[in-house]
């Protein structure tokens, strides 16, 4: 879908060009056009079910783990197509933050230099300092200053789910993808959530699925609304919630049907 | 609608009547807990005083008796009993980890898994006198290796296998998969996360299989029968008939000489001490795993 004039000086950071994706013969995603672009927040809503999340996942190749899942179409990475790359390439270069809080099992700093272990940075220095500036980033750094050596289960949800969003950051992604961030939390941290969104934009361009139609508005630049596996209607936020084109769109964030 | 002022002796005599009735069966219960422990501690103190009558230096240091010998000790039952044990630790727990591992993280065929799992349980519930019948037919006769230490070691690895491969596997089942996500979605290969992730999170609870294997196996003595043999001198080798402390017990415990039923006693003393230092040991390494919530 191509967007109105707003986007002058903004670049297209990742296009889903004419996508379906199937578990089996299934058809979850139908045929889908998107574009994203770079360092704003695009947020997917959608009743369940109808794909957001399965849309995600395809930016990051997650449904390569499992068998039986194909992938037709094109999602361009600026101009490579991320179908075609292997797989931990492309989860080197896009970053996820899950549903549930999902530390490993480590100390806080080591959470976070996993990323970069596996990726071979050895020098202490460097992996210290990009630890601590992941950390600053996802505004948890003055809470876990002082305890980089407990364990990261230690932390409340909230800060554990920050840690996932620091452990995503540390590694430079082109993308992070959100999977419903805060539903499992509560609205103290939701709100400590949404603030980091918000404060990432301009630095790293941002997916977010959430069920939370208020959460969109007050986070995402864009908005894309998916219904039934497929992308009804992909505009600038206050579009979608304010001025839609179509009439499911206005239905969907009116509260008629969800 | 409140209850009625009435109404409320009856209230009471029905809660009376159904503490009463809770009370009973705590009773009961307290009962049967008894019954159960009395046999354990009178088996406990029993050992501890027939036991405690040799335990001296000499045990540790002597070798094992002749019959209507005097003195003598159990030094080198301990020390063959020991090197088998820590061949046989040795041999199954790079073994069975990996069985573990191969059966929960790299096998995606779901009947592979099954199968795995039915032979294990299968191995468990071998009587242990079966499992050093094999080895004596596969090992000590069917290679030609003779009666010694390694064909005891491989006996009680049998033993040890499936203690291992179960609380190994139990644990990377109940590893929770939203890690193991995180993991890939840092662009972790499958390789990485097992050895970075899984195996790190899973070190505890390996410990604690191998202490309960380890403290089962150094009790077995129906696997050493054919494949150490026992032996009344120090090991001289890993083959070779070798001492183990079980055999030891099984022979003067059921002799006729005196003598060696004292220090049959006082093995069956240091057994027990054995096993209640790795139970303990299990339980403290149990509790150093971390929470994977």
């Amino acid at each position: 879908m191509e967007l109105a004039q707003d986007q002058l000086g903004t670049q297209v950071k990742a296009q889903v060009k004419n996508f379906s994706f199937f578990y089996g013969s299934n058809k979850a995603i139908k045929d889908v056009d998107l574009e994203v672009l770079d360092c704003k927040v695009t947020s997917m809503i959608g009743p369940s079910g109808c794909g957001k999340t399965t849309l995600l996942r395809c930016f990051n190749r997650m449904h390569d783990l499992y068998p039986g899942t194909r992938y037709e179409g094109e999602i361009l990475l600026e101009s490579q197509n991320l179908l075609s790359l292997d797989p931990i390439e492309v989860r080197m270069r896009i970053g996820m933050v899950f549903q549930k809080p999902n530390p490993f099992p480590k100390s806080i700093f080591e959470n976070i230099a996993y990323g970069l272990r596996i990726r071979g940075v050895k020098d202490k220095g460097v992996i210290n300092e990009r630890v601590e500036r992941a950390l600053r980033d996802a505004a948890i750094w003055d809470e876990v200053k002082d305890r980089l050596k407990d364990m990261a289960f230690n932390l409340s949800g909230g800060q554990q789910q920050r840690l996932c969003i620091a452990r995503a950051l540390a590694t430079d992604p082109e993308i992070l993808l959100f999977d419903e961030p805060t539903s499992a939390l509560d609205p103290i941290a939701t709100a400590s959530i949404e603030e980091l969104v918000i404060g990432l934009k301009g630095k790293v361009t941002i997916l977010i699925v959430t069920h939370n139609m208020q959460q969109a508005v007050r986070i995402s630049d864009y908005t894309a609304f998916m219904y039934l596996g497929e992308l009804v209607e992909f505009d600038r936020t206050d579009v979608i919630f304010n001025n839609a084109a179509q009439q499911r769109t206005r239905e969907y964030v009116s509260g008629q049907f969800g | 609608m409140a209850i009625a002022h009435r109404q409320r002796p009856a209230l009471g005599k029905n809660l009376a009547w159904r503490q009463g009735w809770g009370r009973f069966w705590t009773a009961v219960v307290v009962l049967m807990g008894a019954i159960a422990l009395v046999p354990l501690a009178i088996l406990l103190g029993y050992v501890l005083v027939r036991g405690a009558q040799r335990f001296d230096v000499q045990v540790w240091t002597a070798l094992t008796p002749a019959a209507g010998q005097v003195g003598g000790g159990l030094g080198n039952a301990i020390v063959g009993s020991i090197v088998m044990v820590a061949l046989a630790t040795g041999f199954s727990v790079p073994l069975g980890v990996a069985v573990a591992l191969y059966g929960t993280e790299v096998c995606r065929q779901a009947w592979i898994r099954a199968a795995l799992r039915l032979a294990v349980n299968v191995l468990n519930g071998v009587p242990s006198i079966l499992l050093g019948v094999f080895v004596y037919g596969a090992v000590v006769v069917g290679l030609g290796w003779g009666f010694g230490a390694i064909a005891g070691a491989l006996a009680l690895s049998l033993i040890m296998l499936p203690t291992i491969i179960r609380t190994t596997d139990d644990f990377c089942q109940g590893f929770p998969p939203e890690q193991r996500l995180a993991a890939y979605a840092l662009g972790a290969t499958d390789w990485e996360v097992l050895t970075g992730i899984v195996l790190p999170a899973a070190l505890p609870a390996i410990l604690t299989g191998t202490m309960l294997a380890l403290s089962r196996a150094a009790g077995e003595t129906a696997p050493l029968i054919f494949t150490a043999l026992g032996f009344d001198f120090w090991l001289r080798g890993l083959s070779g008939p070798a001492p183990a402390l079980s055999l030891t017990i099984y022979r003067f415990a059921t002799g006729f000489d005196p003598n060696q039923q004292n220090l049959a006693w006082t093995g069956a003393l240091i057994l027990l001490l054995l096993v209640l230092l790795t139970q303990g040991l299990a339980r403290i390494l149990a509790r150093l795993a971390p929470p994977s919530t």
